[in-house]
């Protein structure tokens, strides 16, 4: 196995409001390596998104509060680094992906400048005019036609997609080893979302970049994950390879993701399921485990003492008590479960081999 | 773009001849005349002195005679500073007005996004706090008040500047500032809160995803447009400072156009009223164009051909 790239221990985020200290992210583990992605899945206020700007350094302080934690990148902790040494770092070393390429460009400036930019700040000593014919291969690259004269526009003569394509292309400018992509696809619709993921994967192939993906698509995470973490609440509920998430899921949150997932395969006569309740309020995180209310499996320890990370295997965690010996033995519920099986059943018809996935 | 020049310059035309028609019988409807005064003037004179004005005729043709002198740009003679006439009287003070206007919109502008922008960086800091205060104080203090302050302490106290008069760059100075501040006040909360919108935007986090420095991210990215509502607000404070301040060409006793605005209405002087009423409304007019000129310069997204090429 291959050194960690991005090392997170611990991390945990704050943010002052008048409301009383909201705690977005809290005490967050995971490890990204070389050429791998990582996908960081969960609802609307479960942190991801926080976690990811975090990584960049790019929560406003105040009112964010880096409360504790490091973030390794390459054995250098970021956290306690200045905001001078950090825009050497970003977009050279770690670059962004941003969920609304619609705003996401600047309007009044031409996207060869946006783009020619990144290119210059980090290397000293490229001149203007290579900078101008790197940018035309990038905008190439990312697979937008004639990049000449698309260099001279503005980023209200590009659709969507195309303007979600330059993003990638000034995130790609200066090679960087991680890209984090916080819901790059979001706001695209499906067509142009499955262009954007096989332009990424393609990317990946070609620069061994290792990519952060945050996304609540679990569509997407199956088509583009190596590991996958699942967000609630500002922690990590369960973190595994994809394979392990999807066809050997230990918390029930996950469960509840994976059935709410529209399936047109297994069930496509049954009506849309959802996880009851909302998640909790973070300025009052509730004791005990921050899932108990919604949990239909919770059992009188969720409501008092939070669960550990169970392993269940070398890559594979879970934080509930579910795993804990004790525990009852709650099988997977029917109907992620028949899914799951389908899932299976589907890929062995394509003949892809799933390798060990847990029992 | 000459296309949408003419365009515009017509709808100026069209406008003016409004303006000119509501300011004719607005004229005629305000009681008095240019000649009523204490000592009241034996009816064959006054008779006589509305003949030579043409004011005896019924409104029509006066309102023909104002249309056609207008449309020529001779307003005729004051009616009430005899051999004076209007186009004269705004040629001599104007330029004094210009100079004044021009002082002051620098330093409006400058100091105004100077403080927006630091104000805005520093949100809710303490440069922030102290730069809205000078902001607010700017807005609030009117401009006599603050002209009295300085002539007192600048000029008089610590005998920095002349108090009074026109006589060089040195007596602008004083009255330029007193203008100023109050715009310069405006146009820093503009800026500030033109600014936190964008910094809000997802183009401003992406420059700084980039790497750019602070600095570096507010000149070539965030200010050019964050400007673009304060432009919309330059055009016609640009036409109300650069045709002069009645109230602060007074109290630094400068030979300005301000005055004439104020003095010809109480006066009744018609022909000046006028003068100066077009005067203004054709720089005003030129400012809101030059104005959405600049903006097709400052946001390409904006077309002044109107439609598609």
């Amino acid at each position: 196995m291959s050194e960690n790239l991005l090392e997170v221990k611990n991390l945990k985020i704050n943010f002052k409001t008048y409301a009383g200290i909201v705690q977005a992210v809290r005490g967050v583990n995971f490890e990204v390596k070389q050429g791998e992605t990582l996908c960081i899945v969960g609802e609307s206020g479960s942190g991801k998104s926080v976690t990811s700007n975090a990584l960049m350094k790019l929560i406003p302080q105040p009112p964010g509060i880096y409360e504790e934690g490091q973030i390794l990148f390459d054995g250098r902790d970021l956290v306690p680094m200045t905001e001078k040494e950090m825009t050497k770092i970003r977009g050279n070393e770690i670059a962004m992906i941003f969920q609304d390429p619609m705003t996401a460009l600047n309007p009044t400036m031409r996207i060869g400048k946006q783009i020619m930019e990144v290119i210059l700040k980090h290397n000293k000593n490229v001149s203007k005019a290579d900078a101008k014919k790197r940018a035309i291969e990038l905008i190439d690259q990312v697979g937008i036609p004639f990049p000449e004269q698309r260099f001279k526009q503005y980023p209200h003569e590009f659709s969507g997609g195309m303007r979600q394509r330059i993003v990638i292309a000034i995130a790609l400018a200066a090679e960087p080893k991680l890209l984090i992509a916080d819901e790059p696809t979001t706001a695209l619709d499906v067509t142009i979302q499955a262009q954007i993921i096989e332009l990424m994967k393609e990317i990946q192939r070609t620069s061994n970049t290792a990519i952060i993906f945050i996304t609540h698509d679990l569509g997407v995470v199956a088509n583009i994950a190596d590991r996958v973490a699942v967000m609630y609440a500002g922690q990590i509920v369960e973190y595994g390879t994809a394979n392990e998430i999807f066809y050997n899921p230990k918390h029930p949150y996950t469960w509840g993701l994976l059935g709410s997932m529209p399936d047109l395969d297994n069930d496509a006569d049954q009506l849309l399921r959802t996880i009851p309740g909302s998640p909790p309020d973070l300025i009052h995180p509730p004791k005990g485990d921050a899932f108990a209310a919604r949990n239909e499996y919770a059992m009188q320890i969720d409501y008092e003492q939070d669960p550990p990370m169970f392993e269940v295997s070398a890559t594979h965690f879970a934080k509930t008590w579910l795993l804990h010996p004790d525990a009852p033995n709650v099988p997977v519920p029917e109907a992620v479960r028949k899914r799951i099986e389908g899932y299976i059943q589907k890929n062995k018809e394509a003949g892809i081999d799933l390798g060990k996935v847990g029992e | 773009m000459i296309k949408f020049i003419l365009k515009r310059l017509m709808y100026i035309v069209a406008a003016l001849f409004v303006i000119v028609t509501l300011t004719f019988f607005l004229m005629r409807i305000a009681p008095g005349s240019p000649f009523a005064s204490e000592k009241s003037l034996p009816p064959e004179i006054e008779a006589a002195l509305q003949e030579e004005y043409g004011l005896d005729n019924p409104w029509y043709i006066q309102y023909k005679d104002y249309l056609v002198s207008t449309a020529q740009f001779d307003f005729g003679e004051s009616m009430k500073y005899k051999g004076r006439s209007t186009n004269d009287m705004i040629a001599e003070s104007f330029p004094i007005s210009l100079t004044l206007g021009i002082e002051a919109m620098i330093l409006a502008v400058g100091l105004g996004v100077l403080v927006g922008v630091v104000t805005a960086l520093y949100h809710n800091k303490f440069p922030d706090y102290l730069g809205t205060t000078i902001a607010v104080l700017g807005i609030s203090v009117p401009s006599f008040i603050l002209a009295g302050l300085l002539q007192y302490f600048v000029g008089l106290k610590w005998q920095l500047l002349p108090i009074s008069g026109w006589n060089g760059f040195i007596y602008s100075i004083m009255p330029a500032f007193a203008i100023a501040v109050t715009h310069m006040g405006f146009i820093a909360k503009l800026v500030r809160s033109s600014m936190l919108e964008q910094n809000s935007s997802e183009y401003v986090k992406m420059a700084r995803a980039k790497g750019l420095g602070k600095w570096t991210t507010v000149f070539k990215h965030t200010l050019r447009n964050a400007l673009l509502p304060v432009v919309t607000y330059l055009g016609p404070l640009f036409a109300g400072v650069i045709t002069g301040s009645f109230i602060v060409e007074q109290i630094f006793a400068i030979p300005g156009l301000g005055k004439y605005f104020v003095t010809s209405i109480t006066n009744r002087d018609y022909t000046v009223i006028m003068g100066t009423t077009v005067f203004y409304s054709i720089i005003l007019l030129f400012a809101v164009l030059i104005v959405d000129i600049i903006y097709g310069f400052i946001d390409p997204r904006i077309n002044l051909k109107g439609g598609k090429k």
